[in-house]
């Protein structure tokens, strides 16, 4: 690859249709971290405060309590047809849609709407931007601290994750972005949070008095204090053990989701969205990874994941991360290393960061170094065919049938970043067969010459010999689509 | 290119015409062309003629097709010197009933080799690719309107986008069928071919086609496409409010290798959508006129992989109620080796942008000298006549 092509490729989702190759690719690079805009009109446009997942939230809480109160066995049927209703398969979905209250129902559908806008937003936003390489960190990112659309509610909630808890941060500071995606409400959902409280609390001590052994809900729940150790911050070996995650969770608990619950009187708006709610808090100090904090409210979690996000731990742990997205599946130690001590020296300034992986020869070595992930791929194939103000039904059906749904990775981890994961007989078939369609709306002229601007200096005899005889324009751009040129970077 | 008189053969049914036949007058339509319809379908990918219609009679077609030629024993014969390609049942049946004309050994004013040149001077009627920047059925269209300013005509591309024929300064509009015949195998097949050189691809590839092949047969599915889709671009033609002129493209033409099964797919998907088409149009079918062309011919020659490399000149058809069907138009060229075109394509005789504008201008009440300078402009063939019964 050449540098150009790199700079385009590797760095970024490709060049865009009618756009020329850069000159500089270097320069081309750190100017992005000019240009790029965290706040594009159609991402303001998405990002006013919605307010429905509490509401969503009560409906499907009434719903259970309904059941319970029946009797009724079918509870978990009813659960089992919410969650069906939100992970997709086409028929069961309806069936199950059909098996809901009308009032959860609409909310369902709303609920799903608003998620599948959002992600139209994102993919039109990364299609049409001038600083690709930037939109890929946002994307990064908000892989990194993924949250699922598979949970109730959280579909109102992942769009704006992505556009408040990351986009404004990705140059900005690690710690910033650590508290806002963490303490943001889709976060809140994904990982259980907003039921968590804490067993001291005077919530938890007025609930015990009311003699209700049973009485369900509440407690506290370790799920998202754990992920953000082993996940967002120190990386499985980063020297955190079962107290340090208990003692996260004290620290975290009162911070929820607004609108929900008796204890919603109660609760303090934060600007990340979220609900502080001090009656649910553990009451006392805390000691987590070695460091007292002292008794307090919503500020004591903010103070440890301060902490955390400059640990050294942290920063061993995004260089790798990094370094394995930009420059292989097995990065180059000497790059992990300046990486992880830029990330130190810095404490954890991502434009630094981004800055010193530009100027490091490792991310510049000419073989291809990744496969194409499949959301990445799509990106560079709409930027390259020109197509654009794509339907979001359809965004969001022809990304479930590549494999890659944004906000609905399989486990907190966020989707993997191997290549042993993606490269599959079955992706290259998927691959084609889409390319083959996109194809049909777009001008396929001059797709040769169009080629040779994508991938500068790059494009292989083979590749140029199997463009050059096929049997149409539409043909070659499709064939272009699935080159190998387009599977790496 | 005409060739001299002594050298043509008379060919097909009781009446020939070759370039003779320019010199008939026009006649007369009965009918006003307001209810008139007619489709363009474009073969993309350079069909074979020498396939399509093969001239059996040719002392020459033996050494270049040889063992293939087997596949027209009791083929529809089309006169005594031509048979139709086997899979064109229902074009064979429309030829009996005297509403399907083929033209032969025809070719645009393009001489080289590239499906993207060709395409773009079949589309936009230019002498030069990428001369012209609209296409000359929208100036048919245009053409159509000056006539009658106050009742523009609907004019339609069958396709997702509006192809290069159809664009331009008159107004066209576009439907895309949910899924057009699609030429898939073949795509398949050179992203195999584009992969062989990349040991990790090309192994994923070859995993990937077993997998699909186990998923079972996508010949038949496509034949119902085809099928459905010449109905509805029939459902989108009929009555007072159907579109009057209408494009419909299909991929698939570039049979390079394995021709035999190759070409007879894609002819069978071709038959069945002109079939259902024509039988969509019940009583409008004697208003309507089809047009089938493709950008160039193909080798006369079978290459070393059973299939064959771009050429030059190829066949064209013209269906129809009003089409005086049932014979080929052709100033046959000849398969001997010196006969060739290059000494490799079946030589143009036959102008295909002059089959074109007489067709649409009988068809359409056109003068045909105005609709050649117009759709084909430069040319100096005359439009080609006699094409539709008076």
């Amino acid at each position: 690859m050449s540098k150009a092509s790199i700079a385009l490729n590797r760095f970024g989702y490709g060049l865009a249709s009618g756009q020329r190759p850069p000159a500089d690719p270097v320069a081309f690079l750190l100017r992005q971290l000019e240009t790029f805009d965290p706040a594009p009109r159609p991402i303001a446009a998405r990002t006013k405060t919605r307010g429905k997942t509490g509401e969503m939230l009560q409906l499907l809480r009434g719903l259970r309590d309904q059941m319970q109160q029946m009797g009724d066995p079918a509870m978990n049927d009813a659960g089992a047809a919410a969650m069906m209703a939100e992970t997709g398969a086409d028929d069961p979905r309806a069936a199950a849609l059909a098996a809901l209250p009308p009032d959860y129902r609409k909310k369902l559908v709303e609920a799903r709407r608003v998620a599948i806008d959002d992600l139209a937003v994102r993919v039109n936003v990364a299609i049409a931007s001038p600083a690709p390489m930037v939109e890929r960190l946002v994307h990064f990112w908000s892989n990194h601290f993924s949250v699922s659309v598979g949970k109730p509610g959280t579909q109102f909630e992942v769009g704006p994750h992505e556009f408040t808890a990351i986009r404004p941060h990705v140059l900005g500071r690690f710690s910033d972005m650590l508290k806002a995606a963490v303490l943001h409400p889709a976060m809140l959902l994904y990982l259980d949070q907003f039921q968590s409280t804490g067993p001291g609390s005077p919530f938890q001590q007025r609930r015990r008095r009311r003699a209700n052994p049973q009485g369900g809900r509440g407690g506290l729940n370790e799920n998202l204090a754990r992920e953000v150790l082993e996940l967002h911050t120190l990386g499985v070996g980063g020297g955190y053990d079962q107290g340090d995650v208990t003692e996260l969770a004290r620290a975290l608990t009162g911070w929820t989701v607004p609108g929900i619950g008796r204890v919603g009187r109660f609760a303090e708006d934060q600007p990340s969205g979220a609900a502080f709610v001090a009656l649910a808090h553990e009451p006392g100090a805390r000691k987590i990874m070695g460091r007292r904090y002292p008794a307090g409210g919503a500020e004591q979690a903010l103070a440890v994941l301060d902490d955390l996000a400059t640990h050294p731990a942290t920063a061993r742990f995004i260089a790798i991360k990094l370094a394995r997205h930009f420059a292989g599946d097995t990065p180059p130690a000497s790059l992990v290393t300046r990486l992880e001590a830029d990330f130190r020296t810095t404490g954890g300034d991502l434009a630094s960061l981004t800055r010193t992986l530009i100027a490091s020869s490792e991310a510049w070595v000419p073989g291809p170094v990744k496969f194409r992930a499949p959301f990445e791929w799509f990106v560079a194939a709409a930027r390259l065919t020109g197509i654009d103000g794509l339907e979001p039904r359809r965004i969001a059906r022809v990304l479930n049938e590549l494999g890659q749904s944004p906000w609905r990775a399989p486990s907190p981890a966020g989707y993997d970043d191997l290549a042993a994961s993606w490269a599959a007989p079955d992706v290259l078939l998927r691959r084609s067969e889409l390319a083959e369609r996109m194809v049909q709306a777009v001008p396929a002229d001059d797709v040769i010459a169009r080629a040779d601007t994508a991938f500068p200096g790059t494009l292989s005899d083979t590749t140029r010999s199997w463009l050059t005889r096929a049997e149409s324009g539409r043909q070659a751009l499709a064939l272009l689509l699935v080159a190998p040129e387009m599977m790496r970077r | 290119m005409l060739t001299p008189l002594d050298r043509r053969t008379l060919l097909a049914g009781s009446l020939a015409l070759g370039a003779s036949g320019l010199a008939l007058p026009r006649i007369a339509l009965a009918q006003a062309s307001g209810t008139r319809n007619l489709l363009f379908v474009l073969l993309r990918g350079a069909a074979d003629g020498l396939s399509m219609l093969a001239p059996v009679g040719d002392p020459g077609l033996e050494a270049l097709r040889g063992a293939s030629l087997t596949d027209y024993d009791g083929a529809p014969r089309i006169g005594s010197f031509f048979a139709l390609h086997p899979a064109l049942a229902e074009i064979g049946k429309a030829a009996q009933a005297g509403e399907a004309l083929f033209i032969h050994a025809a070719a645009t004013a393009y001489r080289e080799r590239s499906h993207f040149d060709g395409q773009n001077l079949l589309e936009s009627g230019g002498q030069v690719p990428y001369s012209a920047k609209d296409g000359w059925l929208n100036r048919l269209v245009g053409l159509m309107n000056e006539a009658a300013p106050d009742e523009p005509l609907r004019a339609l591309a069958i396709a997702p986008s509006v192809p290069l024929a159809l664009r331009g300064n008159a107004p066209v509009s576009s439907y895309a069928p949910s899924s057009l015949p699609d030429a898939s195998a073949d795509f398949m097949a050179r992203v195999g071919a584009l992969y062989e050189s990349d040991a990790e691809l090309a192994g994923l590839w070859a995993r990937a086609l077993e997998t699909r092949a186990m998923a079972g047969d996508d010949g038949l599915r496509n034949l119902r496409d085809a099928s459905a889709n010449g109905a509805l671009v029939a459902s989108l033609m009929r009555g007072e409010r159907g579109a009057r002129i209408a494009m419909i493209e299909l991929d698939g033409w570039d049979t390079h290798a394995n021709q035999r099964g190759g070409f007879a797919r894609q002819a069978r998907g071709l038959d069945a959508l002109l079939a259902a088409y024509r039988s969509g149009m019940g009583d409008g079918w004697r208003d309507t006129m089809v047009l089938v062309a493709t950008e160039f011919g193909r080798t006369a020659q079978l290459n070393g992989t059973g299939g064959t490399d771009h050429g030059t000149a190829s066949a064209a058809m013209v269906l129809g109620g009003g089409v005086r069907g049932g014979r080929v138009l052709a100033d046959w060229p000849g398969l001997g080796a010196s006969q060739l075109y290059q000494g490799r394509d079946l030589a143009p005789t036959i102008a295909l942008e002059s089959v074109l504008a007489g067709a649409v201008a009988e068809h359409l009440g056109l003068d045909p000298a105005q609709a050649m300078a117009r759709l084909f402009p430069g040319r100096s063939a005359a439009p080609l006549s006699g094409i539709m019964h008076g």
